[in-house]
């Protein structure tokens, strides 16, 4: 696809360029992350998006919104979504509110009552076609198709078919098209396998839990209150749980909410008792508590 | 683009293909226009341009590294995967006329009723070679090993719930004439089945036979149905028993099993699914089929355990054991006492008719 027009909101001269913006916007993202973005926008293609729960990933779409300073389209999946939640669907109560005023009125004329029953106003139009609606070459919208995973596989084939020219029909208005595709980002978690088709439509990308000192500059700048002890703290506590083979391994999102509740507790450093108390931020199984109060709090923290 | 660099990404993604990760010419295509917006020369970004439109699983970015390394550094691949020797576990399957049943009888095709009703309940385990092809054939016969469930979707019905849009639909094209209510009612969908075969030594006159019922089961629902094989470790082995021919299918399924006839540590594996399958969302909600005796190598009080977790996220555990049929059967192994107070239907599967009644139990849970 060619590039003539270069428009300052969406193009960035290299991945490390999107890479400042976003750390800016206080998302810190790493070289594949910050290719795969710039990639997203440079050749118009989605992004997919796969990790474990709370790595970023519906984050990362936010963010490139405010980034792009345009508004975020988020469509949240689940079992039984369907192309009236998803695309769009008539108003019919309005439609009948409409008929009876035009019988009303008298209005006698079938065949333009008719074409005014179908008109623009009565669509009502749900987050796909919002997105393309929107999306105008200076001002690509950002779509958030979240959980496809969760939806059942008969809307991904039809997710598949929207994603791949963009146009959506409607038998009683016509063709509406985007005027520039939607920056595109579907995120999933793995709980089912998703179609190849739907992938090779995308740039692939998979998340992993952050490294140490990622993990440390993350909640830095999210939290800027917190102590530096604290913070190291706490992401080396986070690091040591993945490695222990919990039900459920926390994620950034529960190491940041863990140092939260820490800060909001007043706490400077991280010590058993106050950890004691806050494990229920980290951990959102019985069983991985006890299993980790069992092996000593202390444990986790040791030399953090 | 200059032309050795598609050529050389050509190169790069014919040494992926190889190394089974699905490089096809569409995602060929895009790595050569993801390479051209990015710098030919900086190996990092030449690595992200194929790694994003290459890879579609984490599986596949191990075998991406290795292949990068390989193929740009000049560094020879190490041996990816040396197959396991393949273990015969297929029976002979007697042809009319050749079989060496002795004084069974040689053509199988010519079975009368009769004669199959009591192949039917016989213990698959001590069969003639004959015998045992003939439940072969009659297990591949089998259409209907699936379950349904309740969709959240709604499809039109003559009863049910009011259906207002299309109610209104049809007042509307009346021009506002009442005309008669609409009903809808919800649609069933396929429910997840999950079969786990243990394929252990003591398992080993029934592992042969119940995979071949997991093949009828991945064949009558092959987008809903998962199968396992446990033994020292857990394979997942639905992909090679989507082949539809049964013999083909058993073929591949033994070459991608390597702990054929090994020891059981069902507790261990059982954790193993639920932590990288299960939990993720591939038990939940479904009919989990364990077929194993129970016999326990490890510690039966992690399989209780597992077996909690297991019921806490299906819609209903079957355990199915082949020697429950057996006259003067208790469930007194170690295993199968743990597990017990955990599963809803606890059936045999040791014959034809067993495994028939396992396919009732499955689409009735």
């Amino acid at each position: 696809m060619p590039h003539s027009t270069l428009n300052p909101a969406s193009e960035f001269a290299s991945p490390k360029a999107l890479s400042e913006a976003l750390e800016a916007h206080a998302y810190l993202s790493d070289e594949g992350l910050a290719t795969a973005c710039f990639l997203g926008l440079r050749m118009r293609r989605p992004l997919f998006l796969e990790g474990e729960a709370g790595v970023g990933k519906t984050e990362l779409a936010k963010t490139l919104a405010a980034v792009l300073d345009v508004p975020l389209i988020r469509l949240q999946c689940y079992e039984g979504l369907d192309a009236a939640q998803a695309l769009y669907d008539w108003d019919f109560p309005r439609q009948l509110l409409h008929l009876r005023a035009a019988e009303a009125a008298g209005v006698t004329d079938v065949a333009r009552l008719e074409s005014e029953l179908y008109d623009r106003r009565f669509l009502v139009s749900r987050p796909l076609l919002q997105a393309l609606e929107t999306s105008t070459e200076e001002r690509p919208s950002v779509l958030l198709v979240d959980e496809i995973d969760r939806a059942d596989d008969e809307f991904e084939a039809f997710l598949l078919e929207v994603l791949s020219d963009f146009t959506i029909s409607i038998p009683e208005l016509g063709t509406i098209s985007a005027r520039r595709p939607p920056v595109v980002v579907v995120t999933s978690n793995r709980t089912r396998e998703v179609h190849d088709a739907l992938k090779r439509r995308c740039l692939y990308h998979w998340l992993e839990h952050p490294a140490f000192e990622r993990e440390v500059a993350i909640i830095r700048r999210r939290l800027p209150e917190a102590t530096e002890t604290l913070v190291r703290q706490v992401a080396g506590a986070a690091g040591r749980l993945r490695g222990l083979d919990l039900l459920k391994a926390p994620g950034i999102a529960e190491s940041l909410d863990w140092a939260e509740a820490l800060v909001a507790l007043g706490a400077r450093d991280l010590d058993p008792e106050t950890a004691a108390v806050t494990l229920g931020t980290v951990l959102k199984y019985r069983e991985d508590t006890e299993r980790v109060v069992q092996g000593g709090i202390e444990a986790l923290f040791n030399g953090g | 683009m200059p032309r050795d660099v598609v050529e050389t990404l050509t190169g790069f993604a014919r040494t992926l293909r190889a190394a089974g990760v699905g490089a096809d010419p569409e995602r060929v295509q895009a790595m050569i226009d993801a390479v051209s917006h990015l710098d030919v020369l900086d190996p990092g970004d030449v690595y992200w341009a194929g790694r994003l439109t290459m890879c579609a699983d984490p599986a596949d970015l191990p075998r991406y590294d290795r292949c990068f390394a390989a193929y740009f550094t000049g560094r020879t691949p190490p041996v990816t995967r040396t197959m396991p020797p393949p273990v015969t576990v297929i029976r002979p399957a007697a042809t009319p006329g050749t079989a060496e049943g002795g004084d069974e009888p040689d053509d199988v095709s010519l079975a009368t009723a009769s004669e199959i009703e009591v192949l039917r309940s016989r213990d698959v385990a001590r069969l003639s070679a004959a015998e045992r092809a003939e439940v072969h054939r009659l297990l591949a016969l089998l259409d209907d090993v699936s379950a349904r469930r309740r969709s959240r979707r709604f499809t039109a019905r003559h009863r049910g719930r009011l259906d207002q849009h299309r109610t209104v639909r049809s007042i509307l094209r009346r021009g506002g004439e009442i005309s008669g209510l609409r009903y809808r009612a919800h649609r069933t969908r396929p429910r997840r089945v999950v079969l786990i075969v243990d394929v252990s030594g003591s398992m080993s006159p029934y592992a042969d036979v119940l995979l071949r019922f997991a093949h009828a089961a991945v064949r009558s629902a092959p987008r809903t149905t998962e199968v396992f094989s446990a033994g020292t470790r857990l394979t997942r082995v639905t992909r090679e028993l989507r082949h539809r021919e049964p013999d083909a299918a058993m073929r591949t399924v033994s070459a991608a099993i390597p702990d054929w006839s090994g020891g059981t540590r069902l507790g261990e594996e059982l954790k193993e699914f639920l932590d990288r399958f299960g939990q993720r969302g591939m038990a939940r909600g479904a009919i989990v089929v364990i077929a194993s005796d129970g016999w326990e190598r490890g510690d039966p009080s992690l399989l209780g355990e597992q077996m909690a977790r297991l019921r806490r996220l299906a819609y209903r555990v079957v355990w199915s054991n082949p020697h429950k049929a057996q006259p003067g059967y208790e469930p007194l192994t170690g295993g199968m006492l743990a597990a017990l107070p955990y599963v809803d239907h606890f059936v045999a599967g040791h014959s034809l008719a067993a495994l028939e009644e396992l396919a009732g139990v499955i689409g009735n849970a």
